[in-house]
This record gives structure tokens, sequence and C-alpha cells, in this order.
């Protein structure tokens, strides 16, 4: 599933003395197969725009039904807004809103905070049993094995944990069990807001790995909400940075840290190689690499060598 | 001196027998004027030990000590007065609305006169770099000043020791970096001993010792430096080593001559010398 | 991040805004007084004069003040309706069965809507020029002599305060629960009651939990503050100003020449 936006635009507390431009004219298209980086601080927009991508925040398009004049002032200030996520298209008031969240996971901030049920079965199949067509009730077989694979994926064993309170396992354990909720449906695009807040080091190389993992395999597009420039530097095919509601700069990653004091400027962080090649940079040695600490460490090695 | 002490202190979560993390027989002493960092995986027991510091968890067995007073039911308040402790998330530490209203909190516990509470409100702001947001409202403030607002309410107690639990776990890169600072300024400039607890690798390049502890024990203590140096036995533990580590050590690996530094200038410069070496060859 | 508008604060710097939430507070007892203490047209007159002042004063836009009557709308006019058909009196313009209506009964009723007008218009004046925290501070200090039958005044205040900082924090969470739901595919909008009452379990469960574990680290950093000690001192004080001495005069007179009026003039039907 492709995913077009252009002049996305998003106010909240529209109209009282509160009001809160988040996003402003966003213009981004993210291709299926991608695994995708959205990076800024925090209030400039990233967590605004991934909410709309699956329609839990929506265009108003309440304004366009009446007050014919003002419309027309209005589209000439703001040109329209345009929203689809595969063939959905949602700036339209017909979409299927639960057929295009079946399709598109979400996963929020600490998701493990969701977490409701009594059994860590009943939680995981949640989305399973809320997605099921009218009349298609899944059968307690379909159930199991669905539970059974999204526990697998996440690195939990069905026996052991499935008729536990997920109020009883571990902070990282409930990490993973929220994950399995989202992708038990197996969604074709997988949506992350900072997956790795909170977690230890070891826990956030397993959840990077993880997401490569279902990546390569039946979710065909991965986006990443992430403070964390390493993070996107080692993972990302493209990142977008978000700042002040508008879309500073969007490239893969070897090109957006080669920019790195334009980030820096905008009180962003660059990766650690960012910050060697600049520093090497200054004692004259240039170097061309990905910023991934691998290809850094090939390339500094290959001078070497190369010189020797 | 020794600002705080732990001698053969136990503590279990009384929870069914089952699946309690522990401190077992843990010793442990931080010298006055000293910044050491605690490093740990999730559910190592480091927030524990943070807890135990100021007696809001109660020991069940050994004796803490803080500058040579034995914490005890008595004295908590005044122990609470000299270890100040920050907590991990920066939503749950206010009580008031208002920054002023919140950092007078608790200098209105101990019963200061009016004067001095604003005076300490004064200090407390400044030494954290909040003084312009004294009005504000707590929040519409960034993860990373809210966390200073907490730091700068348990500041206000005057306190000689100050644990920060994990404060930097919830907050964004900059807003880390901000507590970072303020943790080293207080240390340098306002002679307070810090206990800096972070599973952020990278943040415990700052310490002047670092100790990383593993199931309720402390299982290495050393210069971040000769820790870092360690990496096989840090990854038994569940850590890795900070990026610039893992860096070196491929490097080094790769047959270049850098040494375990953890600075990325001097790693620079020793990179720089390797290759310009080998070219004037 | 997400603005959460909490009350209805109308962030503006007036007179009214500056005046001392104590005053405030009292002036709305006070204005209530008055407004039933008023019985003829004289005296409604003269309190509909004081808040159209105030109003002014205030500087927050006519709109806003009228629109907190639009919530009591429906109330005024069924409240309005049953006193013109069922209030008697001797100038009958129309008579059905049980029912009739009268010019003491329209009269009745005008005096009314005017007083329920007045009583709304004046208490969203002062949430509209007052913040919660204020609120809360002019509560707790009104309240202090109730220290001396041992109520808890303090620990009253606390608990406002603490309200008032989470509050806003519950709601920002309590949507961001049902976003991820949402996002799980819960429907929270169709079905039957049961069914709708059973679909605010995924967000109830996890919002209580959030809201007791919220509870605990603030307990956990208030005991690091020291809480709970034997005496306490209070850092904020607030001041009695010339424009809440103003105020107070107004309000004196207010109630003076209602008084005046009641006595001197009298029932007006």
């Amino acid at each position: 599933m492709r995913i077009v936006c252009e002049n996305l635009s998003y106010t909240y507390n529209e109209g009282s003395p509160f009001a809160a431009k988040a996003l402003d004219g966003v213009t981004l298209t993210i291709e299926e197969g991608e695994f995708f980086g959205v990076i800024g601080h925090t209030g400039s927009g990233k967590s605004t725009f991934v909410q709309h991508l699956n329609g839990l925040l929506r265009l108003p398009t309440s304004l366009k039904k009446y007050k014919p004049k003002k419309r027309k002032k209005s589209e000439n200030e703001a040109p329209m807004s345009v929203l689809r996520v595969g063939e959905f298209d949602l700036t339209s008031k017909n979409t299927d809103f639960r057929a295009l969240r079946k399709r598109v996971g979400m996963v929020f901030q600490y998701p493990e905070y969701q977490l409701f049920a009594e059994t860590v079965e009943k939680d995981v199949a949640f989305g399973l049993e809320n997605f099921a067509e009218k009349g298609q009730k899944p059968t307690e077989e379909e159930v199991k094995r669905a539970v059974s694979d999204a526990l697998a994926t996440v690195g939990l064993d069905y026996n052991e944990v499935a008729s536990k309170s997920p109020f009883d396992l571990s902070g990282g354990q409930k990490r993973r069990v929220a994950i399995a909720g989202v992708i038990v449906t197996k969604p074709e695009v997988l949506i992350l807001d900072e997956p790795a807040a909170g977690l230890d080091p070891l826990g956030k190389q397993e959840l990077m790995e993880l997401l490569h993992k279902i990546h390569g395999d039946w979710c065909k597009t991965v986006v990443i909400v992430s403070h964390d420039m390493d993070e996107i530097a080692e993972n990302c095919t493209r990142a977008a940075v978000f700042s002040e509601g508008k879309i500073a700069m969007c490239a893969s990653p070897k090109e957006l840290f080669s920019h790195a004091e334009e980030l820096l400027s905008l009180g962003l962080d660059i990766p650690l190689t960012a910050k060697l090649v600049l520093a090497l940079k200054e004692r004259g040695i240039e170097i061309d690499c990905d910023y991934t600490v691998e290809d850094f460490v090939q390339k500094v090695l290959a001078r070497k060598g190369g010189r020797a | 001196m020794h600002a705080l002490e732990f001698r053969n202190v136990d503590f279990a979560y009384s929870e069914e027998g089952k699946r309690d993390f522990c401190i077992k027989k843990l010793n442990f002493t931080v010298e006055e004027g000293e910044f050491v960092a605690v490093l740990g995986h999730n559910g190592s027991g480091k927030s524990t030990l943070a807890r135990l510091s100021n007696g809001i968890l109660a020991s069940d067995g050994g004796e803490i000590r803080v500058f040579d007073s034995v914490l005890t039911d008595k004295n908590l308040f005044d122990i609470r007065k000299q270890v100040g402790v920050v907590f991990q998330n920066p939503d749950n530490q206010t009580v008031a609305s208002i920054v002023e209203d919140d950092v007078a909190f608790g200098a209105e516990n101990i019963a200061l006169p009016r004067e001095e509470i604003g005076r300490r409100i004064d200090f407390a702001l400044k030494a954290v770099g909040m003084e312009e947001f004294r009005r504000a409202t707590v929040a519409r403030l960034s993860g990373g000043q809210k966390q200073r607002v907490a730091i700068a309410g348990v500041l206000a107690l005057k306190p000689r020791i100050m644990i920060l639990d994990e404060s930097t776990a919830m907050l964004d890169p900059k807003g880390r970096r901000e507590i970072a600072n303020v943790a080293l300024r207080l240390n340098k400039e306002e002679k307070i001993t810090v206990l800096f607890i972070t599973h952020f690798m990278e943040e415990a390049l700052l310490a002047d010792r670092a100790v990383v502890m593993n199931r309720g024990e402390i299982v290495m203590e050393g210069t971040p430096r000769e820790i870092f140096s360690r990496h096989e036995e840090l990854l038994t533990y569940n850590l890795t080593l900070p990026r610039i580590g893992r860096i070196c050590k491929s490097l080094s690996e790769g047959g270049m001559s850098v040494n375990d530094t953890l600075d990325i200038d001097t790693l620079a410069d020793e990179i720089a010398r390797d290759i310009k070496g080998d070219s004037a060859l | 991040m997400k603005e959460v508008t909490f009350g209805q604060y109308y962030p503006v710097d007036s007179f009214i805004h500056r005046m001392d939430p104590r005053l405030k507070i009292v002036f709305l007892i006070g204005f209530i007084v008055a407004i039933f203490l008023a019985d003829n047209f004289y005296g409604l007159a003269a309190c509909a004069g004081v808040l159209i002042l105030a109003v002014a004063l205030s500087r927050v836009p006519v709109g806003k003040v009228l629109r907190a009557v639009r919530g009591i709308l429906f109330l005024v006019i069924f409240t309005a309706a049953i006193n013109i058909l069922f209030h008697t009196g001797e100038h009958v313009y129309w008579q059905w069965s049980i029912f009739s209506v009268t010019r003491e009964g329209i009269l009745f009723s005008a005096y009314l809507i005017l007083r329920l007008v007045l009583l709304v218009v004046c208490s969203s004046l002062l949430t509209y020029t007052t913040t919660p925290v204020s609120l809360t501070d002019g509560i707790e200090s009104l309240l202090t002599p109730l220290k001396w039958i041992r109520f808890p005044v303090h620990a009253l205040a606390l608990i406002m305060s603490i309200a008032l900082r989470f509050i806003p924090i519950l709601m920002d969470e309590t949507d961001r629960i049902k976003n991820a739901q949402k996002a799980r595919g819960a429907d929270f909008e169709s079905g039957g009651p049961i069914k709708r009452i059973k679909a605010f379990i995924p967000i109830l469960v996890p919002l209580l939990l959030s809201a007791f574990r919220r509870a605990d680290e603030l307990g956990d950093a208030m005991d690091a503050r020291c809480y709970g000690g034997k005496t306490r001192t209070k850092y904020k004080k607030l001041h009695f100003t010339w424009r809440d001495l103003l105020g107070f005069l107004l309000l004196a007179a207010l109630i003076t020449g209602v008084v005046l009026l009641r006595i001197y003039v009298g029932e007006m039907l």
C-alpha cells in the first residue's frame, strides 16, 4: 500500500484560544516496501501525522458542507488536501475505516499500558475478533493459531504465556504482548510510535530485529517514529524530518545525515557515525559512508588499507 | 567521608515468594562529591537501590548510612532532607499546576518560613536553568523541562545527595542532554553527590565511577572506561557497549591502532593519526 | 502535543482577571443573595447593571458569556412555560381548564428568567476570569477558619490541586488508549447499550491501572519531598488590592440598594 499525502494540515482545538497548529501543509509519499523513519522533536507534528494514516485523526471535512462562500476563500489559501493509503481515500466521508485499520496496524508509545484483558490470549485476540467480518466469527482453533503465531513472532511461547494475566509479565514481555495484539491480523503497513522507548539496550536491539523479521515477511511497509538517530541510520530506507508541523527534509539516511549541520540547527541529534565523520572531516579525512556502524568501520578501515 | 553506604543490605518484594527482584547482601559506598553511574538492565534492582536510600522502601536486613547516620524509622525526614530522589516519569512527580507552587511543595513540607521558601525557589530554579519559567504551567513544558522542575522541587530541600532514578528514560535526546547537564552542574558547582541510575550506556560516560548491577548485586565497578573495556562481561549482564565503544572495538579488530577511548574527538584524532601515518609510509 | 483545555478559563489580562479569587468567590455568593433578595424590577435591573459592568471590565467576549446561557436555555424555557401556565393572578388574559395566563404569571416568569440568566452569567464569569488553580487557592483560603474544627483544609486543597494537575493528563491518556483500541478495531459508536458499555472495558481497565500507577509514583515523589510532617507552612499568599476593595464596595452597595428597594418599592407583580 502506497501512502500519498499532499497539503495535510491539522489544528488541535480549532477555534478556541488554545488552538495549536500541529501540521502545516505536509506533502509526503511513502512507497510500498519501505522501512520509513519519522524524525522530529516533541511537538514537531510527527505523532499527529502518523495518527492520520489509519484515520484516528481525520481531516475536518465538515467545513466543506456549508458556508459555500467561505469555502472558496479557504481553498484559495490552502489547496485541497490529499491523503491516500493504498486504495483508501481518507479525505472521503465514506471510507471504511475498519477495513483500513485492519490493514494499517498502529503501535502507540508504551503500548503495554493499553493491555486490558484477563489473559494474554484474550488480549492478543482482541483485534482479531474486532476485525472479523460480520457473521464470520473466527473459530477457537483459528484464534489459537493466530495468537500463537503472533506470540511466536514477538518471541514468546504460547504454551507458556497465553493463559497468564498480561499484568503478571515483566515490562519487556508486556510490550511484546502488546505488539502481538497489533500484528495478530498481519497488517500490510505497520506504524510504530517510539517502539523502543524505555527499553534497555538489549531490548531495543531485539525489537529492531523483530521489526526487520516481519518486514521481510508479510508486513510490506514499516513506519517508525523515533528520536534515536542511530536507530534511523541503521534501520531505515528513508526518513522525513518534521519541524514545526512541516517537513524540513526527506531523504535516505545517507543523504539526510550528510546535511548534519542542518539537522543540528533544527535542534536535532545526528548519529554517532555522522559526528565522527564531521570530526574526521575537520582533520582532513573525508569518509563517504551510509552512516551505519558497519559501513563506517569498513570505509575507515578501507582508507587505512587503501593507503598502506 | 562516605556520603552513602550500604552494608549487607537485603531486600525482597513480598509477592507470594516467586519472581521477586531482591537486593542481596549489597555492599556499596559513595564518597562525598562523587558522581556515580549505576547501570543495569530493566529489573536488575537499580531502582530498588534508589528507593532504599531514602527510606521509601525499608530494607529487610543490613544497614544504610547517610553521612554516618544510620537510616531508621525515626530519622526518616532528616534523611529525606539530605537524600533527594528524582523518579522516571516527568508527569508523575508534580503536585501543583504552576512551576513555583510545585517547587515550593517540599520546602513547605519542612515548615520553612515564607521568605526562605522564596529564596529556595530562586536557588532551585536557577540551579536547573528554569528561572524564566517560574510562573509557567507545568503541563505545557517539554519532558526535559518537567524533569528539571522535578529536580528543582527536590533541590528546594537542599539535599547533599541527589539520586536520579532513570530520570532520563522517558525523555527525548534533547531532554536527556538537559538532565545530564543539570546533574553535572549540581555535582561540580553545588558540590552535590550524584547517583545517576540509567540504562543509557552513553550517559555513564559522564560519571567518575560506574557500577553495574545484575540480579540485585553489584557485579562490576570502576571508571566508565574500565567497565566498557570489559565488553564480553557486560554482555553477560544483558548490557551492550555504548555505540562509540562498538566502533572502537570493530576498528581495532580490523587492525587499526585505536585505544578504547569513549570520546569522539580523541577517537577522531586516533583514526586520523593511524590513516595519515599509514599514508606517510 | 495535544493541548488539553480544562475548565473554561479565558486567557486575557483584565481588571476582573486580576482580582483576588477570594473576593470573586465572595462576590458571586453575595450577588446570588442580591438577585434573590431583589423582588422588583428596579432591584433586578441594578443587579443586571452591575453584572454588565463586570462583563465589560472582564474583556471576555459577550458571545462567550452568552454561550453559557445557551446551556440552560431549555431549563429556562421549560420553567417559564410552567410558571406562565400555572401561576394564578388577578389580571387573567386567557384561561382553559387548570391553565391560565395572567399578568402576574408573565411577570413572575420574566423575573425568574432574569434571575437564572444573571446567576449563570455571573458564575461563568468567575470561571472565565479565574484559573482553576487560583480558584482552588481561593477556596482553601476561605475555608481556613474550618481548621479550628479540625477540618483537614490543607489535605482538601492538596487533593484539589493534584486533581487539577492530573485531570488533563488522564484525559489525554484516555484519548490515547481509546485511539490505541480503535486502531485494533474497537468500535465505540455502534450497537445496543450493553454492547457499548462492554466496549468501554478496554479503555477503563488500562485507564484505572494507569491512574493507580501514577498515584503510586506520585506518592513516592511526595514522600521523597518530606510530605507528611506534623507542621507545614504555605508559600503562596493571596493579596487583597484596591480592585478587590472596589469590588467589595460595589457588592455592598448593590445589596444595600436591593434591600432598600425591597423595603420602599416592594414587590411588583
